[in-house]
């Protein structure tokens, strides 16, 4: 997409061992929605000594503050979610097996055959299903229910009625790619702090780590309205549904986006209709600055800028997602390149982000 | 020589065509709201855009026994958004807003860029119903690369208002046919003598994103923070053959809200609707609506809750290319609106 010559220089930034440490403490921890204080502990950690003010809000958001330097400073809300999706306990069988359910959007087909790990203690499980052996060709034809689904933690590893559960995957590294569970939305959290470690003095950053975006962008709801911002921006993940159509000879006109192909910047989604001086602020930018970039496609789906963008009287938002195959299951895959655009994409545009922006 | 009633017809319609042959869906009202914001201009004491882009247009000042009153007319209209264009030129789509496939076979849109298109579908099984991904734009274009529109480009459905003496038809009433009830009980206030415009102050407000769920009047009426309010909007009918059972037709006047399925209209300013309905003479009848939503809902939610209702134009074939809507009911509903704000209202 980039035609205009490259005028603006974005910063220098990778993925060295310390950000790969820091994406993998981030996404090898668990916190599915509505009890996230895994993840939120590592970022305290992280924001410590480098923010203004930081603040744990009453649904569990981290809130934190910092101000630039320069004048005229416009203040922006950036957030990404610390929840992910998972399963969570209704009843103890007695023999070591659980019935759960789904917290968040998963495809119950994508839960058979996985290894999970359950409660604050991480106890190694699985959710098991008959082998080929035992079943008939017209069983295999059809998704096992959850209703139907146990846990199978083993005899004696007892968890609670309420405990929270998700995939026992580890982040890899896979050649040029990162693949892990939750990276929708770590790579937000990640983005965040790696904002808070090279703000730009331009503009006053308000970063929220939410909490409950999978129920419904419950924690942005509440984060927007203590910040009060005059522009939100949400930074997630979103599905590259890149691979080749059904039937070869037709174009796939459903990608929602591609990996490898840059950060996706929202149009409309089921929650927003991004502002279009947000959205022409951010490609103009990268190209600016020869980042590539993608329109995610508009769809349905929610961003926290759905929660964002009505609050009291309104606040001029966008998202910006990190295309990514198989989100919501066991294993995503993102390309290191396009999280690292992402992150070069968000800094360049604040350090060139104009009050005038919200007159035009 | 035309007579004066005919004059008066003629310039209301004028009204209703350029705001019905506007442009602009849900996220895309900047050339509705700057046409809109041209016609009050001279009517408002104050007005400002907030940051959804809704038009906030002020009469009066509160005085010791007046109220802030918000009324709010929706000023987008369903449209279709471009999701891709493939290599052959034509435009897939998703709707903006409330989109059936059926109103689409066959139908013209007009792009915000001024592109025009007609609306093609797939193969289809006999007897089997399109579905909206089962559609496309056809630009004329031959090719992605000579495709006028691209990815994100919006567009609305493109068809003339037809004058059909006791009654109109247009797309898009819903809720441009609001937004001219709104205007013209604007013109009526400013037409009265100071003395005479009664002691509020009222916000009429040209909202955004109503289509897609109600956004632009829920910042608007924080914005506003108004003590009691409405929303001006059109409602479903039982008056065509085979239709839903429901009470609403056209010809009988002024709907007022009793309910949605997303809102119960406050119970006070149900009755403070009738009291001026019947005190003026305006016909009148109660809405009682299965389904839908208004910005009423938007205004009564607001910070710590807001009394609101729903004024509201009986409309035949809504969300259709040619929404129906009865001139004396117009009127009914432009009286009933002049008249409720321009006095001190007791719940």
């Amino acid at each position: 997409m980039a035609t205009e010559k490259k005028s603006v220089k974005a910063i220098n930034f990778n993925l060295g061992k310390q950000e790969l440490d820091l994406l993998t403490r981030l996404c090898n921890g668990v916190a599915v929605s509505g009890d996230e204080q895994e993840v939120r502990q590592i970022v305290l950690e992280e924001v410590k000594g480098l923010a203004d003010e930081v603040t744990t809000d009453a649904l569990g958001n981290v809130l934190v503050t910092k101000r630039g330097t320069a004048p005229n400073r416009l203040r922006v809300m950036l957030s990404g979610h610390m929840d992910e999706v998972g399963v969570m306990v209704v009843k103890d069988s007695e023999d070591g097996t659980y019935e759960f359910r789904i917290v968040g959007g998963i495809d119950p087909r994508q839960l058979v055959g996985k290894p999970v790990q359950i409660g604050r203690d991480h106890k190694p499980g699985v959710i098991g299903a008959k082998a080929i052996h035992m079943t008939t060709p017209e069983e295999r034809k059809v998704a096992i229910p959850v209703e139907q689904l146990r846990i199978d933690l083993g005899p004696g590893a007892k968890v609670a009625i309420g405990d929270r559960g998700t995939f026992a995957t580890k982040l890899a590294v896979l050649g040029p790619s990162l693949r892990s569970k939750a990276l929708d939305d770590r790579l937000g959290v990640f983005n965040l702090i790696q904002l808070l470690k090279h703000a730009p003095a331009n503009v006053d950053l308000f970063l929220a780590f939410t909490v409950q975006e999978e129920l419904g962008l419950r924690g942005a709801k509440v984060a927007a309205f203590s910040f009060d911002p005059q522009i939100g921006i949400a930074l997630d993940s979103t599905p590259a549904n890149d691979l080749p159509a059904f039937d070869a000879d037709e174009e796939n006109a459903r990608y929602n986006t591609h990996l490898g192909a840059g950060p996706a910047i929202y149009l409309m989604d089921g929650a927003t209709i991004g502002d279009r001086r947000l959205v022409n602020w951010l490609s103009e930018s990268a190209d600016a600055a020869g980042i590539p970039w993608q329109y995610r496609q508009p769809g349905t789906g929610g961003t926290d800028a759905g929660a964002i963008h009505k609050t009291r009287a309104g606040v001029p938002s966008v998202s910006i997602s990190v295309p990514q195959r198989y989100l919501h299951s066991a294993a995503g895959i993102v390309r290191k390149q396009d999280l690292i655009n992402t992150f070069k994409l968000i800094h360049t545009a604040l350090s060139r982000l104009d009050p005038s922006i919200l007159n035009s | 020589m035309k007579t004066e009633k005919t004059q008066k017809n003629d310039d209301l319609m004028s009204l209703i065509q350029t705001l019905v042959e506007t442009p602009g869906p849900s996220g895309q009202e900047h050339r509705i709201r700057e046409t809109i914001k041209e016609m009050v201009t001279g009517l408002a004491d104050e007005i400002r855009t907030d940051a959804l882009g809704n038009l906030l247009c002020r009469m009066g000042s509160k005085q010791a026994n007046g109220k802030r009153i918000m009324v709010s007319a929706h000023i987008d209209e369903i449209g279709l958004m471009v999701i891709h264009v493939d290599d052959n030129g034509f435009a897939r789509f998703i709707p903006v807003g409330g989109i059936n496939p059926l109103t689409c076979l066959g139908g013209r849109v007009i792009f915000m860029n001024g592109a025009r298109g007609v609306i093609g579908a797939e193969r289809l099984e006999p007897n089997t119903m399109p579905k909206l991904e089962n559609l496309f734009i056809d630009t004329g274009a031959t090719s992605a690369a000579d495709c006028p529109v691209k990815i994100g480009d919006v567009c609305g459905f493109d068809r003339p208002m037809l004058d059909l003496g006791k009654r109109i038809s247009a797309k898009s009433m819903d809720d441009r046919i609001a937004a001219v009830i709104a205007i013209m009980a604007m013109r009526e206030l400013a037409a009265l003598p100071a003395a005479k415009r009664g002691p509020n102050e009222v916000w009429f407000v040209f909202s955004t994103q109503e289509e897609v769920g109600i956004r632009g009047a829920t910042t608007a009426a924080y914005g506003v923070d108004p003590e009691l309010g409405f929303a001006i909007d059109v409602t479903l009918t039982g008056d065509t053959p085979r239709a839903y059972k429901r009470p609403m037709a056209l010809g009988k006047g002024a709907c007022i809200k009793v309910r949605d399925s997303s809102f119960i209209a406050d119970t006070r300013v149900v009755d403070w609707m009738i009291n001026e309905a019947k005190s003026l003479g305006i016909p009148y009848q109660m809405e009682v609506l299965d389904a839908g939503g208004t910005d009423g809902r938007a205004i009564q939610m607001t910070r710590a809750g807001v009394p609101a209702g729903c004024i509201s134009l009986a409309c035949r074939y809504v969300h259709s290319p040619s929404e129906m809507v009865d001139k004396d009911d117009l009127n009914a509903c432009i009286k009933l609106t002049a008249g409720l704000v321009s006095k001190e209202v007791k719940l």
